[in-house]
């Protein structure tokens, strides 16, 4: 293609990409070095159906004097980033200093919100990817196996969890496992314990999300795994069985290396969105056991009082993240792809 | 007997929101009129009133959500705003303040104000901001029958709800008879504030925006919600006002702190068992640690007038709120849907808790800049106390610490 075919062939969708991609992050980076202006805070007698009480409350006119000078707020470069609710640099060397053994000092790390919410986030998203890939990839290979009649019907359903909205989906689990519920009376029963409670026990709710996490994108893997099937050479698979192979060292030798880019399609997207896991907290109303950065994110934005510096500084967090995370697949599908056109 | 009793009274409901459609006398007569707020049932029958003064010349539309608090700011910020009015209470006036996107309503109140109680007007600094149309609070929902069978009266105190507590578990009459809305969150956090002013705190110093919750009455207060959750559904922390109220409705609980405006329809649900019909019963706050306050907070809603809109459209909202809220709409059950305080308004027998709790000198929900942080701080901080995971005293350095960074992040502290 000719350079400039390729440009106006691009040029609509970098402009999207800008305007909806770059343009937002780079709002959010801002917003996240700012913050608002010191309130003026003035005495007031506030009356109502209850009587009169004096109470503090804020100067609208010398505040708007504030922010009508600069509009921004105030400039505070890194202290959001390393102040409690985010990377709590204070706090991790006071640790430090004071913790008599390293467990103590994990201790302390743990109870700090971020580094909390990071445990799970990491435990989830390093737990749920690789199960939910063998999972989708054992649905894949058994679907397509299947009579050509039954393989409609089974890929609906395989689809299922896929289909319902995440939010729904925690929230029926989440009745289901309740101490009332049918699978809480089920596990109580099981162990013969009527105390048992899931959602009374962190490692429990633990156990409970992660199950919901494959559960929920097994789907997305087993759709992608079942369309690379379908592109597996047959010449290598019927001289593979000439050549006495077994069903599982068909799929040993041939079907998984054939399928090996795809999984590190698979482990991108998931690895992805993992990290950002929020609807199966909320839905599963788990917030007393795991927090995620999502659910910081959300947190700040639905407060009483928004606090939206540091909802912006926790989704550039995010953004490093993530980034961090896809290093080693992306350094990866580079060497791949290197090792391809060579 | 009381569902029988409540059903007539919601069959003559339909018929009284109807006669109040037609009784407009003071609906305005051009403008655009847009109001968002929560969606219980009072608000609903405000709402409707406000709906009924649409018009040929006159736009009327309501958002009543339980969204309400994310989208009122956002959606009153631009200019012109798209609500004209945010149906709040005590706590939720706060943001729109700080974001000083409500107009002070004194000249409305003069002009077209009439007949509204002087007690209904909210004055911040000697203007009127805000018009309550309703009280609400916390407080004591029992079940009479079970009480009687272990012999015990009401509990007006936390200590001998704890009492009481222990003996039905001990007839094993209930495993969990002790409800409570202690979902990790905004509940959890409330039940904290309900307690701390039962021991006498105060959340902030004097005059300050600087913490004031990890001292004796913080520990008095964590240690007590501790014991109470010995007693609760050990799901107790996923538990929000909704979960607890189920609760109480398949009769697995026999005490409980809860909300006044849910008192009128806690047991008119379909499939409540009789006995639990039969034996609800509610009465005021109870007091904690030999205190005199009781250990709850008292709230209004109430409506306000958008600032960033035409002076008409102002008048268009006040008065059509205004209608809605006129002493003529007092029929049918919506005198049992609030404590209302409008004007000709007899209490009825689901508004003594709140009653009860104005008069025993309960403490307002505190309409502080700075509360909603602290209540924020709260909900995230103390579910690791109530699991048992930490000391009273960390969990409330952990809330002055996560408050902290908030209130600097705000500006509130330096």
């Amino acid at each position: 293609m000719k350079h400039r075919t390729f440009i106006w062939f691009f040029m609509p969708t970098a402009a999207a990409m800008l305007l909806f991609i770059a343009f937002p992050i780079v709002s959010v980076v801002t917003q996240s070095f700012f913050t608002p202006h010191e309130a003026v805070l003035i005495e007031v007698e506030n009356c109502g159906p209850f009587g009169c009480t004096t109470e503090t409350s804020i100067d609208q006119e010398a505040t708007q004097a504030i922010r009508d000078a600069a509009p921004l707020g105030r400039f505070v470069g890194f202290d959001i980033y390393s102040d409690r609710g985010h990377l709590a640099f204070g706090e991790l060397s006071d640790a430090w200093r004071s913790s008599a053994d390293f467990g103590g000092f994990v201790d302390r790390v743990m109870n700090l919100p971020f580094y909390g919410a990071l445990a799970f986030t990491l435990t989830y998203t390093f737990i749920c990817t690789p199960f939910l890939i063998a999972l989708g990839f054992a649905i894949a290979v058994a679907v397509n196996s299947l009579h050509r009649r039954l393989k409609g019907l089974m890929i609906f359903f395989s689809l299922l969890p896929m289909i319902v909205t995440p939010l729904i989906g925690a929230l029926v689990l989440s009745w289901m496992v309740d101490s009332r519920g049918i699978l809480g009376n089920f596990l109580s029963w099981l162990v013969s314990d009527p105390d048992l409670s899931v959602k009374a026990s962190t490692p429990l709710m633990w156990i409970c999300l992660i199950v919901y996490g494959i559960w929920s994108s097994a789907p997305f893997a087993f759709v992608v795994f079942y369309a690379g099937l379908q592109t597996v050479p047959q010449d290598t698979l019927e001289s593979a069985q000439i050549d006495g192979a077994t069903r599982w060292q068909q799929i040993r030798f041939v079907i998984i290396p054939h399928l090996a880019p795809l999984v590190t399609f698979v482990a991108l997207i998931q690895l992805m969105d993992n990290f950002r896991v929020l609807e199966p907290i909320l839905g599963f109303q788990a917030q007393a056991h795991a927090q995620s950065l999502s659910t910081f994110i959300l947190s700040d934005l639905s407060g009483e009082t928004r606090q939206l510096s540091s909802a912006a500084t926790t989704s550039v967090l995010t953004i490093i993240g993530i980034a961090i995370l896809l290093t080693p697949v992306l350094i990866r599908t580079w060497r791949d792809f290197n090792a391809k056109s060579h | 007997m009381f569902l029988k009793k409540f059903a007539a009274v919601s069959a003559v409901a339909l018929m009284g929101t109807t006669a109040m459609a037609g009784g407009h006398a003071a609906c305005p007569t051009e403008g655009r009129v847009s109001i968002v707020g929560n969606e219980f049932p009072a608000i609903q029958t405000v709402g409707a009133g406000a709906m009924a003064c649409a018009g040929d010349s006159v736009e009327v539309s309501t958002n009543l959500t339980a969204d309400h608090q994310t989208i009122n700011v956002p959606g009153m910020q631009g200019n012109p705003a798209e609500y004209t009015s945010a149906i709040i209470a005590n706590s939720s006036i706060v943001a729109l303040m700080n974001e000083d996107v409500i107009r002070p309503l004194d000249d409305l109140v003069a002009e077209h104000g009439d007949g509204l109680q002087p007690n209904q007007l909210i004055t911040i600094n000697g203007q009127v901001m805000a018009v309550a149309f309703m009280a609400n609070a916390q407080h004591l929902v029992y079940r009479a029958d079970v009480l009687e069978e272990v012999g015990l009266e009401p509990p007006t105190t936390y200590e001998e709800m704890l009492a009481a507590a222990e003996a039905i578990r001990a007839a094993g009459i209930m495993e969990n008879p002790v409800g409570g809305a202690y979902a990790a969150g905004w509940n959890l956090a409330q039940e904290f504030n309900n307690m701390f002013l039962g021991y006498g705190g105060s959340h902030f110093k004097p005059g300050t925006a600087e913490p004031n919750i990890n001292n004796e009455a913080g520990v008095n207060a964590l240690n007590m919600m501790k014991a109470l959750s010995e007693y609760m559904n050990p799901d107790f922390l996923t538990h929000d006002s909704n979960a607890t109220n189920a609760e109480y409705r398949a009769g697995n609980t026999a005490l409980m702190n809860m909300w006044g405006s849910r008192a009128a329809t806690l047991v008119t649900a379909e499939g409540v068992p009789q006995e639990v019909i039969d034996g609800f019963a509610i009465a005021g706050p109870m007091t904690v640690g030999g205190g005199d306050t009781p250990a709850t907070t008292l709230w209004w809603d109430g409506f306000t007038v958008a600032k960033n809109i035409s002076d008409e459209d102002a008048v268009a909202t006040f008065k059509a709120l205004k209608n809605a809220i006129d002493p003529s709409i007092l029929t049918g059950d919506v005198p049992t849907q609030a404590v209302w305080l409008i004007d000709g308004y007899e209490p009825t027998e689901a508004a003594v808790g709140v009653f009860a709790a104005a008069n025993a000198g309960s403490v307002p929900y505190p309409m502080l800049p700075f509360m909603g942080l602290m209540h924020t701080a709260l909900g995230n901080e103390l579910a690791d106390f109530m699991q048992g995971n930490e000391s009273a005293e960390q969990a409330l350095a952990d809330v002055e610490a996560a408050y902290t960074a908030a209130a600097r992040e705000q500006g509130f502290l330096n």
